[in-house]
């Protein structure tokens, strides 16, 4: 207790603290309805698009934020969309994606400014990076999720389990998937300068791959997911902050350890 | 003298397909309350991209579909195989209710009534005292009739099966047409069928629908009215 108080006194951990739990939050209820329409990669192949557009605003001294936030969309927009009219099939496409922004990421930044300590940052996340600016973005960005989940929640649901079906009784399947798509983008944007480019999509992915071992209702795993999301998050960070730790790397080890505790408890309970 | 039917729905000078080549042609059919037709005919004939075009689904390179249900809601689907993930996590009540989502189009949750309506459809179909358990974890004819149960929550009058027998075994199979016959009977719900299962097919409906490679004839209780084009 002594320890949290101590990081808090910190206005840059009060800041990470702020953005990482929206971040966490709004990522795993994202999470889950990625995880099972089979777009778990996804988070990783924005990020790399999101360190891309980063590294070339940096090196045209732009605002990083105003520029990879619509590049990242737009990204979002073309990866999600591919899979319903697939000449190339998504997990190629999102290789494909990401290797490439990578490449021009690397490249910019050798050309300019050299791979500094900023890329790096980029690359494994850093606490330092986040902004009064950041805390704000997050925080409206957070609002937007849950509020859209609380009154989409049945349509997400319908959409996510059986597309056919809601597209057959007259949902507008695209408008949902464009929503999740500037919804992640925008989730990503905010979380890889902490979490990353590299561990981003952990978030993502592992909330809701957990939740999943041990409950069977969507509901119930959207509400584990959120939870477990943000307390592993805490735990990560205050790890990191004990024992000098890289905070991204260290909120995704925390996740490990959760999900293979939980891996632990299905199969105790199918003995 | 037999009374009149309301139609609910008719298909008018159809022409569908993919990428404006025409799979049917000319394709004319109305449906009326209480009717029970299947849908015959080979691989490749356009069975399932006309019920797609029905549903609204597909848009049709030439004709219309003219739905008649005022205020009914809209058109109950059993997709063919549905394409859910076998780790998906939603129990049995999940899906059954989420039926009700074209009605509840503009609240964001579900009424009581509407709950009422799901627990009613999932007596009916005997999967009251799975409520709670784990979609995936049930046999392939609970499945159905839990997909089935769904479909009846999003309409109550008219209902589009794709194939809802195919890798169901026999008995499942049976149960299904059984459920399938009190519906029409009892709730005199349209039913649109396709179907491979040509025997039970024919006994069961009172309409059989045979579409072959550019001709459709409709069969009415033994008595063939062949419109060829």
């Amino acid at each position: 207790m002594k320890l949290l108080f101590e990081m808090l006194s910190y206005p840059f951990m009060q800041r990470a603290f702020e953005v990482g739990i929206m971040v966490s939050l709004c990522s795993a209820l994202l999470g889950v309805s990625l995880v099972l329409k089979r777009y778990s990669m996804i988070g990783d192949g924005l990020s790399h698009v999101s360190y891309g557009a980063l590294s070339i605003a940096l090196a045209f001294g732009l605002a990083p934020l105003e520029v990879s936030i619509p590049v990242v969309i737009i990204a979002a927009f073309f990866l999600l969309r591919i899979t319903q009219n697939s000449r190339i099939r998504s997990d190629a496409a999102i290789a494909l994606v990401s290797s490439a922004s990578l490449a021009v990421g690397v490249i910019v930044t050798a050309l300019t400014t050299g791979l500094n300590t900023d890329v790096c940052g980029y690359m494994f996340g850093s606490i330092l990076a986040m902004s009064q600016k950041d805390v704000k973005l997050s925080i409206f960005l957070s609002i937007v999720v849950i509020l859209l989940f609380i009154f989409c929640y049945h349509k997400i649901f319908a959409v996510t389990f059986d597309e056919t079906f809601a597209n057959a009784t007259g949902v507008n399947v695209n408008f949902y998937h464009s929503m999740l798509a500037v919804l992640t983008a925008v989730t990503i944007v905010l979380g890889m300068r902490m979490m990353g480019a590299m561990l981003i999509s952990s978030l993502i992915i592992f909330p809701a791959l957990t939740s999943m071992r041990v409950v069977k209702t969507f509901f119930g795993v959207v509400i584990l997911s959120g939870i477990l999301s943000v307390v592993c998050f805490v735990i990560g960070i205050i790890g990191s902050y004990r024992f000098s730790t890289p905070a991204g790397a260290s909120v995704v080890i925390v996740n490990l350890a959760v999900f293979l505790f939980f891996v632990l408890i299905e199969k105790l309970r199918k003995a | 003298m037999m009374l009149e039917k309301k139609r609910i729905l008719s298909c008018e000078n159809l022409w569908i397909g993919y990428d404006n080549k025409p799979i049917v042609k000319d394709f004319n059919l109305e449906i009326y309350e209480g009717d029970y037709i299947t849908v015959i005919g080979e691989n490749g004939v356009g069975k399932s991209t006309l019920i797609k075009t029905i549903l609204g689904l597909l848009t049709p390179i030439s004709g219309r579909v003219i739905k008649d249900m005022k205020g009914k809601g809209g058109i109950g689907y059993l997709p063919q195989q549905t394409r859910v993930q076998r780790d998906f996590p939603a129990s049995v009540y999940e899906v059954v209710i989420s039926g009700f989502l074209n009605r509840a189009n503009k609240r964001p949750f579900y009424s009581l009534a509407e709950k009422k309506e799901a627990m009613k459809n999932m007596d009916l179909l005997r999967i009251l005292d799975l409520k709670n358990k784990c979609y995936r974890e049930l046999s392939g004819g609970q499945q159905q009739r839990v997909l089935l149960a769904r479909a009846l929550c999003a309409s109550n009058h008219f209902l589009v099966l794709d194939e809802p027998v195919s890798g169901l075994d026999p008995e499942a199979a049976k149960d299904l047409y059984s459920n399938l016959k009190e519906i029409n009977e009892k709730r005199n719900m349209a039913i649109l069928m396709i179907s491979h299962d040509i025997q039970n097919a024919l006994v069961q409906a009172d309409k059989v629908l045979h579409m072959k490679k550019d001709s459709w004839y409709l069969e009415l209780g033994g008595k063939k009215d062949e419109t060829f084009i």
